[in-house]
C-alpha cells in the first residue's frame, strides 16, 4: 500500500540498529562457542602452567612443563612423526583429490558417481581403521594373501618402522580422498564453462586447459581446503589408537596420541595441555602461512 | 578377567570390537532377609569388563540380593572403554560403587584418592585372607599398608600347540610337559620349536637345507601385544626361569633388573629364535591383531599366552590345541607371571557398607564357586580354583598347564609400581628396537637407568 499523502517517512528514528535482532539469531551459537570451545581452552592455557592431573587441582608452576617439553626427545619424535605423516597424507591426497575432482568435472554428470567417491568418507575412522589392520594383517589378511598370489613377498605394513606411518597416512588418503575431491569438484563448478569452450576452439589440449585454466582459477578453494586438511591431518589420532598405539618402537608416536597418553594414561594434565597450547600455536602458524602464500583473498574469476 | 594388562597391551583392540557396552539390571526380588540392617535396600552399581563372566557374577547378584536385601546393577564395558569410562567417572562423580581392578592401574588410582581403604573393614569383619591363592591378597596392600581391594581370580601363562603338528614333528604330550630351555639353545625347547617350524619348500627347521627366510608354519608364535615391560606372554616365561625378576621388590618396585645378565641373554636368546628362522620377526608380530588368527590359519605350532585364552584357544573346533607348562629354565624350575585381579570399591561412593557386603561375597568362596563352575577364569580362592579345574575338565579341556605353576609354586607376581606407563613404554621400546636388530643390549641398561630415574 502506498504511503498516504502527508505521513513522511520517518526517517528520524532511523536507521534502526539490527544489532539487537543479530545478537538474538547468533546467541546460541556464541553460547556454545564459549561453553565448549573457549572455556576449554582457556582452562587449557591455565592447565599448562600447573601440575594440574586429572583429578584434583592443580599448584602454579610457571613455565616448567614448557622447559620440559622442550628437552623431551619424545615429544620432538612426535612432532616429527607427525609431520611426516601430514606429508604422506597430504601430499597424495592433494594430486589424487585434484585428479577425481577433474575427472568429475571434466567427464560426467553422474550423481551416483560422486555418491560413490564419497563413500570410504562415510565410514567411521576407527571402523575404517580395525578394517583396513585386519586387511593388513600379516598372517591373514587379504592384502597379504594378495600379494603372496602374486609372486612378491608379504609386508609387516603396521609392524615395520619403516612402513608403519606411511602406511597409517595412505589408509587415511583413501578415507578422505572423496571429500576432498567434492570440495574441489564445488570450487571446479564456480569456473565458467566458456573459458574451456572458447580454449576448445583455439584448439587447447584437455592438459594445457587444465594447467592454464583450472588450476589457476582454483586457487583461492585449494587453499581453503589445504589449509583444512592440513590442520585435520595434524590431528591424526584414531588411526593410531586403535592399530600401532605409538609403536613399532616410537614410529607412530604422533603428537595427538603422545597428548592423549600424557593426560588419560599417565594423568598429567598439565604437560599434555602445554603440548596442545603448542600444537595450536604451531597450526594457527602453518595456516596463517598457507593462506598468506596462496593469496586465498583474491580471485583470478574476478 | 580376558585381558592380562591395560597399559600394557596394545589398546586391546580385539576387545574394542567387542566392546558395545550391555546393561544388564539385577532382577528384582523381594525376598530378603534383613541380615544387614544398615544396608538394607541400598543399591550399587558393579563394572566388569569381561562379557565372558558376566552370567557368573549375575547369578552372585541374585544370590547376594536375596541374603541381604542389597541390589545391584552390573554393567559391562569393552577393556579399552572400560578404564576410561573409569577415570572420567572419578572426575565427575559419577564411578561405579564397586568395580573390577587391575594390577597395573590400581597403584594410579590409589594415589589419586579413589579407592576405598577396606583394611579396618578386613579386620573389624574378620575377613580370612588365607583362603586365597598365595600372595594374591597382598598385591593390594599399599605402602603405608592401606588395602584397597580382595583378590577375584589370577591367570599364569602356558603353551597351547597344535596337536597335530607336534604328532607330526614325532613329539609327545609327556614330552612337552617336561620340556626345558637354555640361554645357549642347547635344550629340548629349541629343539622342538626347531622340529615344528617348516620352511615353504617343507623341509623342517633341524633338517639340512632349511630356508629361514621363507617359513610357512613357524614353531613358535611371537605377540606383538605382548611385548610389553612385563613381557607376560612374551619373554618373561623365559627370564624368570633364569634366575631374574623384575626389580627389588613386588608389590611397590623402586630399583629395576632391566640391565642384569640373565635379562639381556634370555632376550638375546629369544631374538636367535627369530633370526633362526623358528619364530616370526618383531615386524610381523606388530602387524598382527593377535597370534591367535595365525595359530587358527596353521602358521604357528606353539604359542605362549594366559590362561585368559583358554575359551578362545581351546574352545574352538578347527585347530586340535593341547596345553603344556612353559618350560623349565637354568634356575630348575619353569616360571610364570601371575596377575591377579580384585573387586575394589570407589572412594566416592554413597553406600561403602553396601559395597563393602558386596566386595566381601564377591570374595567369598560362596560367590567365586559360581564363577569357577562357569570355566572362564581361575578364581582366587584356593578352594574354587580346583572346582574351575575340574569346570574346564569337564568340557574337555585339560588346563593344568597353567595351575602347574601355582601348585609348584613357579609363579613370579606382576611387577606393580607406580609410573607403569613410561616403564612400560620406555622398556617396550627397548625390547622391540632390540629384537629388531636396531639396538644392541646396551638399550637394555639405557632402558633401566631411565626407568630407575623415574624413581628417585
Amino acid at each position: 500500500m502506498a504511503a498516504a499523502p502527508g505521513t513522511a517517512p520517518r526517517t528520524r528514528g532511523r536507521p534502526r540498529s539490527d544489532l539487537r535482532i543479530a545478537l538474538l539469531f547468533i546467541a546460541p551459537a556464541s553460547v556454545g562457542y564459549v561453553a565448549f570451545y573457549l572455556m576449554p581452552a582457556l582452562r587449557g592455557l591455565w592447565f599448562s602452567f600447573t601440575d594440574q592431573n586429572l583429578i584434583g587441582t592443580g599448584d602454579f608452576i610457571g613455565t616448567a612443563n614448557y622447559e620440559r617439553m622442550f628437552g623431551d626427545d619424545l615429544f620432538w619424535n612426535a612432532l616429527w612423526v607427525t609431520v611426516q605423516y601430514v606429508l604422506i597424507n597430504i601430499g597424495v591426497q592433494m594430486v589424487l583429490a585434484i585428479a577425481v575432482a577433474v575427472l568429475l568435472h571434466r567427464l560426467t554428470r553422474s550423481v551416483v558417481i560422486r555418491g560413490i567417491v564419497l563413500l570410504p568418507y562415510l565410514v567411521a575412522n576407527v571402523v575404517v581403521a580395525l578394517v583396513w589392520f585386519w586387511m593388513s594383517d600379516y598372517s591373514i589378511g587379504i592384502v597379504n594373501v594378495v600379494l603372496e598370489e602374486i609372486g612378491l613377498d608379504r609386508v609387516a605394513f603396521f609392524g615395520n618402522p619403516a612402513t608403519a606411518i606411511a602406511t597409517i597416512a595412505l589408509i587415511n588418503v583413501w578415507r578422505f580422498l572423496g571429500y576432498t575431491a567434492l570440495l574441489l569438484f564445488a570450487g571446479l563448478q564456480m569456473i565458467p564453462q566458456q573459458y574451456y569452450e572458447a580454449a576448445a576452439l583455439d584448439g587447447a589440449s584437455e592438459w594445457r586447459m587444465f594447467w592454464r585454466i583450472t588450476l589457476p582459477l582454483l586457487r583461492p578453494v585449494l587453499a581453503l581446503v589445504l589449509v583444512i586438511s592440513v590442520v585435520g591431518s595434524f590431528q591424526i589420532f584414531d588411526t593410531v589408537a586403535v592399530t600401532t598405539e605409538g609403536g613399532p618402537v616410537n614410529a607412530t608416536r604422533v603428537i595427538y596420541y603422545y597428548i592423549y597418553q600424557q593426560a588419560f594414561e599417565r594423568f598429567d594434565l598439565g604437560y599434555a595441555s602445554a603440548i596442545a597450547v603448542f600444537l595450536v600455536v604451531l597450526l594457527a602458524g602453518i595456516a596463517y602461512f598457507q593462506l598468506k602464500i596462496m593469496r586465498s583473498d583474491r580471485s583470478d574469476l574476478a | 578377567m580376558s585381558h592380562s594388562h591395560p597399559l600394557l597391551a596394545r589398546t586391546g583392540r580385539g576387545i574394542m570390537l567387542a566392546s558395545a557396552a550391555a546393561l544388564v539390571l539385577a532382577s528384582c526380588s523381594n525376598e530378603s532377609d534383613s541380615s544387614e540392617p544398615a544396608a538394607e535396600g541400598a543399591e550399587i552399581t558393579y563394572w566388569l569388563w569381561d562379557s565372558n563372566q558376566q552370567p557368573a557374577y549375575q547369578l552372585c547378584a541374585d544370590q547376594f540380593e536375596s541374603e541381604t536385601g542389597i541390589s545391584v546393577t552390573i554393567e559391562q564395558y569393552g577393556w579399552a572403554d572400560y578404564w576410561q569410562g573409569l577415570t572420567t567417572g572419578f572426575a565427575s562423580g559419577t564411578a561405579p560403587d564397586v568395580f573390577a581392578d587391575h594390577l597395573s592401574y590400581y597403584p594410579e588410582f590409589v594415589a589419586q584418592g579413589q579407592l576405598l581403604d577396606i583394611s579396618d573393614r578386613v579386620e573389624a569383619d574378620g575377613v580370612d585372607l588365607s583362603i586365597y591363592q598365595d600372595g594374591l591378597a597382598d598385591l593390594w596392600v599399599d605402602q603405608d599398608g592401606g588395602r584397597y581391594g580382595l583378590p577375584k581370580d589370577f591367570d599364569t601363562v602356558a603353551l597351547f600347540y597344535n596337536e597335530q603338528l607336534v604328532t607330526e614333528a614325532g613329539y609327545t604330550a609327556d614330552q612337552l610337559a617336561e620340556l626345558t630351555w637354555s640361554p645357549d639353545g642347547s635344550g629340548s625347547y629349541d629343539e622342538l620349536i626347531a622340529a615344528l617350524t617348516v620352511d615353504a619348500n617343507g623341509v623342517r627347521g633341524n633338517e639340512a637345507g632349511f630356508d629361514p627366510d621363507n617359513v610357512a608354519v613357524y614353531g613358535l608364535a611371537l605377540s606383538g601385544n605382548g611385548l610389553n615391560a612385563s613381557g607376560q606372554q612374551t619373554w618373561a616365561p623365559y627370564a624368570l626361569g633364569n634366575d631374574w625378576y623384575f626389580g627389588d621388590t613386588t608389590p611397590w618396585t623402586t630399583q629395576w633388573n632391566f640391565d642384569s645378565p640373565e635379562f639381556a641373554e634370555t632376550i638375546e636368546w629369544y631374538k636367535s629364535l627369530q633370526d633362526r628362522g623358528f619364530m616370526p620377526s618383531v615386524d610381523i608380530a606388530l602387524s598382527e591383531l593377535d597370534p591367535l588368527n595365525g595359530y587358527l590359519a596353521g602358521r604357528y605350532a606353539l604359542v605362549t599366552d594366559g590362561s585368559w585364552m583358554n575359551t578362545s584357544y581351546l574352545g574352538q573346533t578347527d585347530v586340535p590345541t593341547l596345553v603344556a607348562p612353559s618350560p623349565i629354565g637354568p634356575s630348575g624350575e619353569r616360571a610364570s607371571v601371575f596377575n591377579g585381579l580384585s573387586d575394589a570399591i570407589w572412594a566416592g561412593t554413597d553406600e561403602p557398607d553396601a559395597a563393602w557386603e558386596w566386595v566381601k561375597y564377591l570374595g567369598s568362596a560362596a560367590c567365586q564357586d559360581v564363577v569357577a563352575e562357569s570355566a572362564v577364569v581361575f578364581p582366587a580362592v584356593k578352594t574354587s580354583t580346583e572346582i574351575a579345574t575340574q569346570a574346564f575338565a569337564d568340557k574337555g579341556w585339560d588346563v593344568t598347564g597353567f595351575t602347574v605353576q601355582v601348585d609348584e609354586g613357579t609363579t613370579a607376581l606382576l611387577p606393580i609400581a607406580d609410573h607403569w606407563s613410561e616403564i612400560n613404554d620406555t622398556v617396550s621400546a627397548a625390547v622391540e628396537s632390540y629384537l629388531q636388530g636396531s639396538a644392541d643390549a646396551s638399550a637394555f641398561t639405557q632402558a633401566n637407568d631411565q626407568v630407575n630415574a623415574l624413581f628417585e
